[in-house]
């Protein structure tokens, strides 16, 4: 510690350029703040622009009826039209690529971190992995349509879509259920090995469910990228507008999701109104960006609440 | 007296007239060492090591930071097969059967051997669930509300946890989770148990409770007992090795003889606190 001498006047510190660097301090202080403000208030600034323009037009109809070329339709006086059929394709979409994606990237994570020895094949894998989270998603796109859709024949399904998306997120969701095993600690892998569980056994009774929490947060953000994703169901040649949802007749009367028929979901449907020429679509594709934005932010606070719910005991 | 007074006078009390235990009458051989060595890469880490631990009794394996006491106990279990670049070289008999034969399932092997690891590690599960892992994994599941409250008993805790078995294990105090660790292990019947440093993570208080517990256990179980602590090792147990840097076993006998007449020079000098 260094010296400090006190005089008559109190405490006399190396001249008096305290109050000069306190100064500095809190210029830094407020560009710091200014940082970390900024993006919330442009979000903020954009969901306000977005209500206000969607503002009346909005309503149970909206959701509940499939989209129509006149405008005014969407009028409440209308015959009713609205998002109906890209919404419910956007949530079967989604889920289908949530399967996807758990069994894929889960398993890809728990055989990198539990099973692959310390290779350079291992590395390799890995490295390439990191790589591919940085792809455009049109390329992901491009791959998708030359692969589920051309080679194995899938046509514009929603199977094509699920299956392109679950290449788009598949290495976001792999690093982050690494990063949720590698989390952890070894000393309770030990424990069960200690008392005679097999391999097997400490990553189902002992890994899984302790990297869970970390596993889900990861799954869902991604899941919630994937759900606005423009691009890669464009390229795939999803329709920009369809009148019905894709689900078909079942047995026994049930109504099950259509997965090799074709599909809308609601970032091409949100396009295809915004490019109407007629006065009065922007004001629907600002609905629709209002429906779209509630999914996302509630998966987004289904993540945080998994998180929080789960994560307090380490 | 009061439980510190008794910790402070279990630590004032001089080394050499603590080992008050009879030399034991020529018991069974539990685990046999036959100039085993372990590698890790290239380190060597223990040295063509031989000794006969006895069956129901307690063995310290002491010795100095880094000369393979630890392990020496992983080597017993097949626990160093966990660690990538590990190898053993030579024998370790456990009932007259090495247990690095190709045809020893070390899974099945653990199941006879518990061990309690340096810092408590029970699972974020309830108490309850804490102590049945194992057994629900060697299907020894019939009597389970029987069975894991035998090894809470044994293991001290049960009175202090009999009203609370569906508290979160993590929620208890580091000592109550190491007895809790200790119960797991003996909860599946083990034939020996081992110990790395179980006390070291503890407050003396704790630790006392620990050793007692140790005591209480060798009438039923073989226990092998790593610790950096000499005065532990003298209170407890009735075998001691020392093992000296360079993971050489220097010495192994009776603990009375070893803290009061140790053959080796340098034994006598870790001993009496001049070396390590």
């Amino acid at each position: 510690m260094s010296q400090r001498y006190i005089d008559e006047e109190g405490f006399a510190i190396e001249g008096d350029n305290l109050d000069r660097k306190r100064f500095y301090g809190k210029i830094f202080v407020g560009v710091c703040f200014v940082s970390a403000i900024i993006g919330v208030i442009a979000l903020g600034l954009l969901i306000a622009d977005v209500i206000n323009e969607a503002w009346g037009w909005l309503d149970w109809t909206f959701l509940t009826y499939p989209p129509s070329q006149l405008i005014e339709n969407y009028l409440p006086d209308g015959r009713g039209a609205g998002i109906f059929p890209a919404l419910i394709g956007s949530i079967i979409l989604i889920a289908l690529t949530a399967i996807f994606t758990i069994l894929l990237g889960v398993g890809a994570a728990i055989y990198l971190e539990e099973y692959a020895p310390q290779s350079r094949l291992t590395s390799l894998i890995e490295a390439n992995i990191a790589n591919l989270a940085g792809v455009p998603s049109i390329v992901y796109g491009l791959l998708g349509l030359a692969l589920f859709v051309r080679a194995f024949q899938m046509g514009s399904s929603l199977i094509a879509g699920a299956l392109t998306l679950t290449l788009l997120i598949l290495p976001i969701v792999i690093v982050a259920s690494q990063e949720a095993i590698r989390a952890v600690p070894d000393s309770r892998r030990q424990a069960a090995f200690g008392v005679g569980a097999t391999k097997w056994e400490v990553i189902r009774d002992v890994v899984l469910p302790s990297a869970l929490p970390g596993i889900m947060t990861g799954t869902i953000l991604s899941l919630s990228r994937a759900i606005g994703e423009t691009a890669p169901i464009l390229m795939i040649g999803a329709a920009t507008t369809m009148f019905a949802p894709p689900i078909r007749d079942g047995p026994y009367g049930t109504q099950l999701p259509d997965l090799f028929g074709p599909f809308s979901a609601m970032p091409m449907q949100i396009f295809d109104w915004a490019t109407l020429p007629q006065e009065g679509f922007q004001h629907v594709a600002a609905a629709g960006i209002v429906v779209l934005l509630t999914v996302l932010l509630s998966m987004n606070a289904l993540a945080i609440y998994i998180r929080y719910r789960y994560e307090t005991k380490t | 007296m009061s439980l510190v007074d008794a910790v402070t006078d279990r630590f004032a009390t001089d080394l050499r007239a603590e080992s008050t235990r009879e030399p034991p009458a020529d018991p069974d051989t539990i685990i046999e060492a036959r100039d085993l060595s372990v590698y890790y890469g290239e380190t060597l880490a223990i040295d063509s090591v031989s000794m006969r631990i006895p069956e129901r009794q307690v063995t310290a394996i002491i010795g100095p930071s880094g000369c393979g006491k630890s392990t020496f106990l992983r080597s017993i279990n097949r626990m160093n097969d966990l660690v990538q670049g590990a190898r053993v070289e030579g024998e370790l008999h456990f009932k007259g059967k090495n247990v690095y034969d190709e045809d020893v399932d070390p899974v099945a092997l653990r199941r006879l051997i518990g061990m309690v690891f340096q810092r408590p590690n029970p699972f974020p599960k309830s108490i309850y669930d804490n102590v049945a892992y194992g057994l629900r994994i060697q299907d020894k599941d019939d009597n389970l509300d029987e069975r894991v409250e035998q090894a809470l008993r044994q293991a001290a805790l049960w009175d202090e946890v009999n009203d609370q078995l569906d508290k979160n294990g993590l929620d208890l105090s580091g000592g109550q989770q190491q007895r809790l660790c200790i119960a797991r292990a003996i909860a599946t019947d083990p034939e020996v148990i081992l110990m790395d440093e179980p006390a070291s993570a503890l407050d003396p208080v704790a630790t006392a409770q620990i050793e007692d517990l140790i005591d209480d256990l060798a009438r039923d179980y073989t226990v092998i007992i790593v610790t950096h602590n000499m005065q532990q090792a003298a209170r407890i147990s009735d075998k001691t090795a020392v093992f000296l840097t360079g993971g050489e076993l220097v010495e192994f006998g009776d603990t009375s003889q070893i803290f009061s007449d140790p053959e080796n020079e340098r034994v006598e000098a870790y001993i009496t606190g001049r070396f390590g």
